[in-house]
């Protein structure tokens, strides 16, 4: 059986994985819990996880999205890492600040800011 | 509150027996229909996002994913305003038993925000006894 297709791309700016999602729609199950693993692994294996999450471009996303998303951010903080969200379009941050994720998360508009603000 | 306005409702009814395949028909013909009578992108991102997370309640949560259980599903889509049903084959649900997400002390915790989406962006949301029957109301605004 061939592997399944990734649903993240990754590049390296500066010591920063910087994260894009492969899907505009993060919504399907199978593709939220291959996200959830991709982006553990990551963390899992970087020796001060420092991430950055660009949103531009998504359309839509569900709960379980964000389910994945609160796990990443707890796995970063117990390894004393960084995560910042970016980009993320009008419509997917009304569903963060529904949620009052817009606490837990560190938001900016661009992937540069996210990257100024990391220490 | 949705009426039927000026054209007569369309109405979807599905039995849904496969979650990926049967979630996704449903959104696509709950689009095509909204879309047909002119709704923007905000009400569609609004119904995809609660469709979806009723949908997939539903067979999670009420039919725990067990194979050969089916869900129901209603929708009444009309001018100003669409009424939607999710029916399952579960026990009920109480969604008092749910802890506030967004409460300080459980802002970590990586589940129970899906009904609170649907409260949301919906104008009603209900359980209807004994439980296993969500009905939800889209008001459109112009």
């Amino acid at each position: 059986m061939s592997a399944a297709k990734s649903q993240i791309r990754v590049r390296d700016e500066g010591g920063v994985h910087c994260v894009e999602f492969v899907e505009r729609s993060i919504i399907d199950e199978a593709v939220i819990r291959q996200i959830g693993e991709e982006l553990l692994k990551l963390v899992d294996t970087a020796a001060t996880p420092t991430l950055v999450i660009d949103f531009t471009g998504v359309q839509h996303l569900s709960s379980a999205a964000l389910g994945v998303l609160i796990n990443v951010h707890n796995r970063v903080k117990s390894r004393s890492g960084q995560l910042r969200l970016c980009g993320i379009p009008k419509g997917i941050f009304e569903v963060f600040r529904i949620t009052k994720l817009d606490r837990l998360f560190q938001t900016s508009d661009t992937v540069a800011q996210a990257l100024e603000s990391i220490g | 509150m949705a009426t039927a306005g000026a054209h007569p409702p369309s109405q979807i009814r599905v039995t849904l027996h496969e979650m990926r395949v049967d979630v996704e028909r449903v959104q696509r013909e709950v689009e095509g229909a909204i879309r047909a009578r002119g709704y923007d992108d905000d009400a569609a991102f609004a119904i995809r996002l609660c469709l979806e997370e009723a949908l997939v309640n539903a067979f999670r949560h009420g039919n725990r994913l067990e194979p050969g259980l089916t869900v129901e599903f209603r929708a009444d889509i009309m001018d100003d305003g669409c009424i939607f049903e999710v029916q399952d084959q579960g026990e009920g649900f109480d969604p008092a038993g749910v802890p506030d997400p967004t409460a300080d002390e459980n802002l970590e915790i990586p589940s129970g925000r899906g009904i609170m989406l649907m409260r949301a962006y919906m104008s009603e949301v209900a359980y209807l006894d004994p439980g296993n029957r969500l009905r939800m109301v889209f008001t459109r605004k112009r």
